[in-house]
């Protein structure tokens, strides 16, 4: 019965959703007022509805009921309950049922936090939102329903993948997903703008918390899946260039871009058309990445096993997207004024190259994910883009934006003394560079890798003190930083510091993980001891375990250095009792500086085991980069002067002429 | 407003230049960079690469896995169900690794016929095979049946 209630509800929300698209926005034309006040409880209702349905799907999961089909497949009585829950998520079905509940979650949280938007805004916003919760309503409904029943009622689930068994997976799509989605704010802002004709400052004021947030929880969602790619699959890798790891990384390249180009669009009145284009790419990027986790068609370790029609689904939907946004853009973008002028020499040009490098490093990533599919469309055989050729583009353009982001923030607004700039540099460019020649130099470090990554990471941290310096000193020296951070425009500011910061981190720990890592392959018997990085690893042989769903060999490592002891790690291999999947669990020793990891192999003959032993040197900076990043971002969407708004006096008002120039 | 005109035609010209000169070096690491995937008939037809790294992708044959006397090299075939290669690989094999799994492996032909693997894939999902197998077994399969009926049509 709660099933059917559940699949009843999925069907209202939808038939909302259709109402919701229609009249709202229509009401916004006509000047119905009382359509357009529909759009708030319109939002409101569908997410009831699909949080019932939600619930519904969740409660069969904890009540183990098999006569589901999605339960039957992917529950089980001896799932531990957070398991259960997760499990909801665990598959196709859930996880797009958790996408739109997610996606009118935002709804209702746009209608909550935009009171302040003029009327029109809102319902214009929300009635777009709608026409994407109506795609993805039907897409789930029409292909992909969870409360389809199965006959006869199996007495045991099929279980969750092993694989997603851990606390690191139970959250990482979760988050992932309020990223992707979050990007609909964005668009769907961007989308109400062109439709009423008007992108100004007070445009980018109101879409840039949201798009702050939901890059904050893109951020969050892609750390949490290297980190959990880390942990559990057993071989010390925390990024794969894997087609599903860059569906995520395209949208959060764009938002980047998004949120720079944001910033100019609020203060300067510039790059409007530029930004709206950016919103459009950045959800057009989510939807792609939905397709390609989705559809299957790209081979990737986290491909499901999939069905044809879903892909086509989707294709479809994200044709009329792009295609259907496009068009309005193309349509309304000669009337957008191009907003402040600005000289060759100026922040504006910094963050427009920051912006040409961010784009343009997706459209690489997007090349190198497609290539595969237009090769084998094309007949030119089959083929995978390698590891290598992804890193070294990021090598390529990494360093480029690095620099700009030093230069950025201490440049002016529309123009800047170019003198007055180098002498401003000075200092933190002979520093940075002397950083990184001392560990590249033969004599000293010998490291060329290195060098260019401490300089860099040594020019962000110089830059940005120095812009923290200047801060302070124009509010009033050191004490002054609490009321900045309370007032307007503070935290912003250092919310980029965190940001920026976060990448100076991220710099210095991916070179350093990936540069001066060990890695050991070893045939250990019990009692056998071998050396990595100065680290002892002994081996204490295999016991088997049992675990609540699984029954594991457990290894025993003491590792010590000189003597005295640093560790005992447990790595096990498991398998879970109903997939029969084995699954390696690795034993790690984290520390700030440096990570001991340990993944057991295969047994061989006489107790001996095969084992992969590695030492990792500041793996966690990127991780603690990632979350600096996120942090700052949270900061900046904090900010109070997107909650005391002014803007009232723009509504109805005419795009203020762009002549700052 | 000319001036500034001419000021923002330059800086549309640098940008254009170095996005351009960024793909050509992007798109020229590029092809270097390409991994074909080729299947056990192909290889066994001369088709793959000699010195070079290649991705060779199929079903690992039932009872051909063994252990070489170091204890961390492995040896095992792959088939398309009509040629088979052999694989060698030092290291852990993937959890997922079985004999009858659909796999892909990355490395390069050594000089006697035996595929050196530096890296092995098995897919998460059981249930899951390489787009890349299952149309190269696809294919052997419909070659085979061809000749089955070339043959009858023969007799």
């Amino acid at each position: 019965m709660i099933p059917e209630l559940g699949h009843f509800a999925l069907i209202l929300a939808l038939c909302l959703a259709l109402v919701l698209a229609v009249v709202p926005l229509l009401g916004t034309f006509t000047r119905t007022p009382a359509w357009v006040a529909l759009a708030r409880p319109l939002a409101w209702g569908q997410f009831l509805f699909l949080a019932l349905s939600f619930a519904a799907l969740v409660h069969a999961f904890l009540a183990d009921d098999f006569s589901v089909l999605y339960v039957a497949n992917h529950g089980n009585t001896q799932l531990p309950e957070i398991y259960k829950i997760s499990a909801v998520w665990g598959a196709h079905e859930g996880s797009l049922l958790l996408w739109v509940l997610i996606l009118s979650g935002w709804m209702v949280a746009v209608s909550l936090f935009g009171r302040h938007l003029p009327d029109e805004v809102l319902a214009r916003v929300l009635s777009v939102m709608g026409m994407v919760s109506i795609g993805f309503l039907s897409f789930l409904l029409f292909t992909s329903n969870p409360f389809e029943r199965v006959f006869p009622i199996p007495a045991e689930g099929g279980e969750l993948n092993p694989l997603l068994q851990d606390p690191g997976l139970a959250i990482h799509p979760p988050m992932l997903y309020m990223g992707y989605v979050g990007m609909s704010v964005a668009f769907s802002f961007a989308i109400a703008a062109l439709i009423g004709g008007r992108l100004d400052a007070a445009w980018a004021r109101w879409s840039r918390p949201w798009t702050l947030v939901a890059w904050v929880f893109l951020t969050i969602g892609i750390v949490l899946g290297s980190w959990w790619a880390y942990n559990e699959l057993g071989w010390g890798g925390w990024w794969f260039w894997d087609p599903v790891e860059n569906a995520s990384f395209m949208p959060w390249l764009a938002g980047t871009a998004l949120v720079h180009s944001l910033a100019v669009t609020e203060k300067r009145g510039a790059f409007r058309r530029w930004t709206v284009l950016l919103a459009l790419l950045a959800f057009s990027l989510s939807l792609l990445g939905t397709f390609l986790v989705r559809s299957g068609v790209l081979t990737s370790v986290h491909a499901f096993a999939s069905d044809p029609a879903r892909g086509l689904f989707i294709l479809m939907f994200l044709l009329l997207v792009i295609g259907g946004s496009l068009l309005l853009y193309a349509v309304r973008a000669p009337d957008i004024s191009r907003g402040g002028g600005f000289a060759a020499v100026s922040r504006e040009s910094f963050l427009l190259g920051n912006n040409v490098l961010l784009v343009l490093m997706t459209a690489l990533v997007l090349i190198g994910t497609l290539a595969p599919l237009l090769y084998d469309a094309l007949g030119w055989g089959k083929i995978s883009v390698g590891f290598p050729w992804f890193n070294s583009m990021l090598v390529t353009f990494m360093p480029l934006m690095v620099i700009l982001m030093g230069i950025g923030p201490l440049t002016r607004w529309k123009q800047q003394a170019p003198a007055e700039l180098l002498g401003r540099l000075r200092l933190a460019a002979v520093i940075s560079v002397g950083a990184g020649l001392a560990v590249a130099l033969p004599l000293l470090g010998d490291s060329w890798a290195l060098g260019l990554a401490l300089a860099l990471s040594v020019w962000l941290l110089t830059t940005l003190l120095m812009g923290l310096r200047q801060r302070l000193r124009a509010k009033g020296g050191v004490a002054s930083l609490w009321t900045d951070l309370a007032g307007r425009g503070g935290r912003s500011y250092y919310g980029m510091w965190l940001a920026h910061l976060g990448v100076a981190f991220f710099i210095l720990g991916i070179t350093v993980a990936t540069q001066f890592d060990i890695e050991k392959d070893e045939r250990m018997s019990p009692g056998q001891s071998v050396e990595v990085a100065g680290y002892d690893f002994r081996f204490d042989g295999v016991k088997d375990v049992q675990g609540p769903n699984y029954r594991a060999h457990r290894g025993t490592l003491q590792v010590t250095r000189n003597g005295a002891e640093v560790a005992v790690l447990y790595p096990e291999k498991r398998v879970y009792r109903v997939q029969r999947k084995p699954m390696t669990e690795s034993g790690i020793d984290a520390g700030f500086m440096r990570d001991l990891y340990v993944s057991l192999g295969e047994p061989l003959d006489n107790g001996d085991w095969s084992l992969r032993l590695y030492y990792k040197p500041l793996v966690r900076w990127i991780w603690f980069g990632g979350l600096l990043i996120a942090a700052g971002g949270l900061l900046a969407a904090s900010d109070p002067r997107y909650r005391h708004l002014l803007h009232r006096r723009t509504v109805g008002g005419a795009v203020p002429a762009g002549g700052h120039a | 407003m000319r001036a500034a005109r001419k000021k923002r035609l330059y800086l549309i010209l640098l940008v254009v230049v170095g996005v351009g000169v960024a793909a050509a070096l992007a798109l020229n690491a590029f092809n270097q960079n390409l991994m074909f995937f080729y299947s056990p008939s192909e290889v066994n037809a001369g088709k793959a690469p000699p010195h070079h790294p290649f991705r060779l992708g199929g079903l690992v044959t039932d009872g051909s896995l063994k252990r070489l006397p170091n204890g961390l090299t492995v040896q095992f075939d792959v088939t398309d169900l009509q040629k088979t290669v052999s694989i060698q690989y030092t290291g852990i094999l993937p959890d997922l690794f079985r004999e009858g799994q659909g796999i892909v492996a990355h490395g390069q032909m050594r000089d006697d016929g035996v595929f050196v693997a530096d890296e092995v894939l098995a897919k998460h999902d059981e249930k899951y095979m390489p787009p890349e197998v299952a149309a190269s077994l696809k294919d052997a399969h419909d070659k085979g049946v061809t000749a089955v009926k070339a043959k009858e049509a023969g007799l």
